[in-house]
């Protein structure tokens, strides 16, 4: 008894040590960008004595200053905007989708979801230059439309979707259309608002997506102006990379808005990743 | 009669809303992606003009450059490498992680917290971050471990490095499927375990595993077509100038510099066709492995 619970301490006490090193090692990188981003460049790239912590006072005015430089305003108005339609229209889109392949019977439907899933074994790349393409004679380049453009529709979100109204009990809908709803109130009054947790996965699945991509942004904005806040921080390490105490706090910036956002909705993060379980 | 006739208004009604609602999805996949896949395959077999205009039917030509350029092999085999590093180490790392979270220990919730921040930030900063981490001069590394070691720049290392930021950046996402895929396993499998005088490990080994490896064999798919089609931290990490370029750049690195920085898009979609191509060879595979490997309950 007395060594069974011995055991079950020790391997507690290992359990604990291995994820503090690892959670240590996970941090370090972040524990590093925000100490070079608040020195000198002087003390960053200072190698005897080398500092861990900024030596002469923490130096704030680097965030301000790179605010400027980098036009993080405009890399934030960017990427905020292609989230939003993008989420917007992923959302809308496979929702209706979702919906119609979840409940509904019509001719073609099994060949029309193949589709859907054949589109998800396909590799994205295979996509881009012919959808550069099409947003180059559009007109698009530089623009949020351009930037929306390959999100307008989602496979994936469709398949999420789909397997979200599946789950939601048959009688409901029948009730409902005893009371004289046609097909479109139904699905919107009441089966729509039930699939709301497949809705956020998608949401924040998309969202996460879009805020990570970079080549399709640096391909269809590559002007500093209309880009997002990942493809401006690949253009500006270009441009500035020996000020490290810039291009970190340039970093810091990039990464603080989703960060906090993660922080506050971490349940919502957490299980959209784990159920959507999707390609990211 | 009359009551048939009533349902096949009815089911007519029904097909027309699912056809309505199916619209918007359809079309924009067929000219989002199914298009794009016919005029990528077209694409591969011209030489490109400017701006995607004036494209002349070359044959076979892009395929004989593509297949006979050392580069595109020479990048294949760094793609792999690189998904040698990152998806193995990616899913022990996780798992063992997983398993130890799932255990209900206090405080979990912040280790949870901590290993999935990377999953939430841009690769691109990440990217950054390590880059200035790996510096050779003024990096922490080099001056904490006192070495001097050209993490990125030393062919014969920098694929390892850049594997490794691959790894620290996935282990989070594949920790919480794991993490999901263990709370499915039903609890009397561990108590049947316990009657039979198995402990921890021996557990770990014959319970964990076998009842895990559909989740197990999910991550590991994703995860080698992901890391297959490897291209943000491969870009902000190693530079044009970059010596190791060479020996670390991925397939769709070299997709990206053709296709778009030199603007060869015939060159580029005979290479990324090429990608993909192997990419479904790898699937069959990986699905035939599913059948030996892979315990369903």
């Amino acid at each position: 008894m007395e060594s069974a619970r011995t055991r079950a301490l020790v391997s507690k006490i290992i359990m604990y040590v291995i994820l503090t090193i690892m959670a240590f090692i996970m941090l370090v990188p972040f524990a590093w960008m925000i100490l070079t981003a608040l020195k000198t460049n002087q003390e960053a790239i200072s190698v005897s004595p080398f500092y861990i912590f900024p030596a002469n006072g923490w130096h704030w005015e680097t965030f301000g200053k790179v605010w400027k430089s980098y036009n993080f305003i405009l890399l934030y108005k960017n990427t905020l905007l292609m989230i939003f339609f993008r989420v917007l229209c992923a959302c809308l889109t496979a929702t209706m989708a979702g919906y119609a392949f979840g409940r509904l019977r019509f001719p073609g439907k099994d060949f029309m979801f193949s589709l859907v899933l054949i589109q998800m074994m396909i590799p994205s790349q295979i996509f881009i230059i012919p959808q550069y393409l099409m947003v180059s004679k559009l007109n698009w380049l530089n623009t949020t439309a351009g930037l929306v453009f390959p999100g307008i529709v989602t496979a994936f979100g469709t398949y999420l979707l789909k397997t979200g109204y599946q789950g939601l009990p048959k009688d409901l809908e029948e009730a409902a259309g005893i009371d004289g709803c046609n097909i479109g109130q139904k699905f919107l009054l009441i089966m729509m608002p039930l699939t709301r947790s497949s809705m956020i996965s998608l949401g924040i699945f998309t969202a996460l997506f879009a805020f990570k991509d970079l080549m399709w942004p640096m391909i269809v904005c590559p002007s500093v102006e209309t880009t997002t806040l990942a493809a401006g921080l690949a253009k500006a390490q270009g441009q500035y990379s020996s000020d490290y105490p810039q291009m970190m706090a340039a970093a810091v910036l990039a990464v603080i808005p989703m960060i906090v956002i993660y922080i506050i909705f971490q349940k919502q993060f957490v299980e959209g990743i784990a159920t959507s379980g999707g390609k990211l | 009669m009359k009551e048939k006739q009533k349902m096949s208004a009815a089911a007519k009604n029904e097909a027309m809303w699912g056809w309505a609602f199916i619209t918007p999805t359809m079309l924009g996949l067929i000219i989002l992606n199914f298009y794009p896949v016919i005029n990528t395959i077209y694409q591969s077999f011209c030489k490109t003009g400017d701006f995607g205009k004036g494209n002349k039917f070359v044959g076979l030509a892009n395929y004989q450059a593509v297949l006979s350029a050392s580069e595109t092999w020479g990048s294949l085999i760094n793609t792999v490498k690189y998904a040698i590093i990152e998806v193995p180490f990616g899913v022990v790392i996780a798992l063992v992680l997983a398993v130890f979270l799932n255990k209900k220990l206090a405080g979990t919730s912040i280790y949870r917290t901590i290993f999935f921040l990377p999953m939430v930030c841009a690769p691109a900063a990440v990217a950054m971050v390590w880059k200035w981490l790996y510096n050779q001069q003024f990096g922490l590394f080099n001056n904490i471990f006192h070495t001097n070691v050209a993490w990125i720049s030393d062919p014969k290392i920098a694929w390892i490095a850049v594997g490794v930021i691959g790894v620290w950046s996935i282990i989070g996402y594949n920790m919480v499927l794991f993490i999901s895929g263990l709370q499915e396993i039903p609890g009397d499998y561990y108590e049947a375990a316990e009657i039979d005088g198995a402990t921890g490990i021996r557990q770990f080994f014959d319970v964990t595993i076998p009842l895990l490896s559909p989740t197990t064999f999910f991550i590991v798919q994703t995860r080698v077509i992901g890391a297959l089609t490897i291209f943000d931290l491969m870009f902000m990490v190693m530079d044009k100038t970059n010596v190791a370029l060479k020996s670390v750049q991925s397939m769709v690195y070299l997709f990206y510099t053709y296709a778009f920085t030199n603007g060869n898009k015939g060159y580029g979609a005979a290479l990324v066709l090429v990608l993909v191509v192997f990419i479904m060879i790898v699937t069959v595979i990986m699905q035939k492995a599913e059948k030996k490997f892979v315990f369903y309950n």
